[in-house]
């Protein structure tokens, strides 16, 4: 079960106990006082935490999230985290990020390709707590193995691995397999699930840098 | 860049408040490994406390960050995307209006026809009612569309050059355009590899064949070309391909170099021309070979 920081509650919307953050809406979702509804079925790491997997995110505090796209998780992660460094490759969905940066201080956005870290490594600290990644990429495995220079030891990662991003004619049970040993020589697995119904052939990895 | 790529935070050597330094500090700067800038940056004099480095990080993450997508979306080839989604989308819109309206003026006039000509001459009447008013006025909509549609192409025609001079000699302003907008922009084009320019705008078919039904496609966009469209069918294949080649060649010139080069011009219709003469003497034998 994932235990959850006083930054995000189980409350309930539309008659469902819904995981919610509290910080400035960004996309429109459903808000109940000041907190707002963190959807699954539009984020992995919400899929990740809905889902049950074992994920700590109680002692969080800095986090590095590569593939933030337009924001709409890294907002979620902003809300209950410390410092937030998003890295984002694509030019159009980083000018929502910057919306979302703007009312958020602790959110720090970066346009650099999460597959070079010399990139923003002048940028982002070390010894970080939480490394969350979602990019759409082929060697995703190998990202996060290049990207754990950035946690502290222990340091968790919450990685979402899209089986059609490596190979789109590959069995995904096969790729996870692969993906799974190549995250092995830099992290310890701590969990891995997939992240139906929210997320079709996605699969959720859970890890502690060694 | 120099002073940026050491192993420095990103605020190594700046004042406080030099907004363009900043940008460029992160924008170009690098390091192999990251370090505790928010307690170097203390210790360094650039900030007061960590709550502080976090302020100007955010400050300048921030104003970097949005120069940067603003620098990358304004990029011409980047325009030429835009400009050529926008001429189909126009062109779409303009005829399906017009059929809408061909429908209803059929109704009213005798002589109206239907399509966007028929659509421009409807628009020069003078209403007799109401009614007639709205027609017409829907006509008048369409006409606007349709010559947004033809400035559009008009702007591409003459940008399209300029962006991709080799690629759109080849290909043509507007098909060059296209392949552009199907990769993404110039510098992704210029990645792909020529098999993928091949079958660029024929991805249902191709991941079809990738899943194991069907064949797999000879030829995406390319196919509006003459060089392909009209070679004889059993050819196609190969000049899809030659031609495919050649074009992977021009969009990395023009984005590498830039520059016009007359001989991969002169290399492509050879070819088209050894290809093309097979349908007429019967020689096979120049098959598979580049």
């Amino acid at each position: 079960m994932t235990d959850l920081p006083e930054g995000i509650e189980r409350r309930e919307f539309d008659g469902r106990q819904r995981l919610a953050t509290r910080g400035e809406p960004v996309y429109g979702e459903p808000t109940d006082g000041a907190w707002r509804l963190w959807d699954a079925g539009r984020s992995k790491l919400g899929a990740m935490v809905e889902t049950g997997m074992d994920v700590d995110l109680t002692a969080v505090d800095s986090v590095l999230y590569l593939g933030a796209a337009s924001g709409t998780t890294v907002s979620h992660v902003a809300d209950f985290a410390g410092p937030t460094y998003a890295v984002e490759f694509a030019p159009r969905p980083t000018r929502d990020l910057l919306d979302v940066a703007e009312s958020r201080p602790n959110l720090f956005p970066l346009l650099k390709d999460a597959r070079k870290p010399e990139g923003y490594a002048h940028v982002v600290e070390r010894d970080l707590d939480l490394l969350v990644q979602d990019v759409a990429t082929r060697g995703q495995a190998a990202v996060a193995v290049d990207n754990a220079r950035f946690l502290a030891d222990g340091g968790q990662l919450c990685l979402a691995v899209k089986a059609r991003s490596e190979d789109v004619t590959a069995d995904p049970e096969t790729v996870f397999e692969r993906v799974r040993e190549e995250v092995a020589t830099a992290y310890e697995i701590v969990d891995t699930r997939r992240l139906e119904p929210f997320h079709d052939d996605h699969l959720g990895v859970v890890a502690r840098k060694r | 860049m120099t002073e940026h790529s050491t192993d420095r935070g990103w605020f190594a050597g700046l004042e406080p408040g030099s907004v363009d330094d900043a940008r460029d500090a992160i924008e170009s700067g690098s390091a192999a490994e990251p370090a505790n800038w928010p307690q170097q940056a203390v210790e360094a004099g650039f900030a007061e406390g960590e709550a502080d480095y976090y302020d100007l990080l955010h400050e300048a993450t921030v104003d970097a960050t949005r120069a940067a997508v603003q620098q990358r979306e304004q990029a011409d080839d980047k325009q030429l995307l835009h400009a050529v989604r926008a001429m189909d989308d126009a062109t779409r819109t303009a005829n399906e209006l017009a059929e809408r309206l061909g429908e209803w003026a059929g109704t009213l006039f005798d002589d109206a026809g239907t399509g966007v000509d028929a659509a421009r001459e409807l628009a020069d009447r003078e209403p007799a009612s109401p009614l007639e008013a709205r027609v017409i006025s829907l006509a008048e909509r369409v006409d606007d569309l349709a010559g947004e549609a033809d400035e559009l192409r008009a702007f591409i025609e003459r940008q399209a050059p300029e962006v991709a001079p080799n690629l759109s000699e080849m290909a043509g302003a507007v098909l060059a355009a296209r392949l552009i907008a199907l990769a993404g922009g110039l510098e992704q084009l210029a990645k792909k590899p020529s098999g993928t320019v091949q079958v660029l705008g024929a991805e249902d078919a191709l991941f079809a064949h990738l899943a194991g039904r069907g064949s797999s496609p000879k030829h995406g966009i390319i196919y509006t070309h003459e060089y392909v469209s009209g070679t004889r069918p059993e050819d196609r294949g190969s000049a899809a391909r030659a031609f495919a080649g050649k074009l992977s060649i021009a969009a990395r010139v023009d984005h590498y170099s830039g520059e016009r080069r007359p001989e991969i011009h002169d290399d492509l219709a050879d070819r088209m021309s050894t290809i093309r003469a097979r349908g007429t003497d019967g020689d096979d034998t120049t098959e598979g070979s580049q």
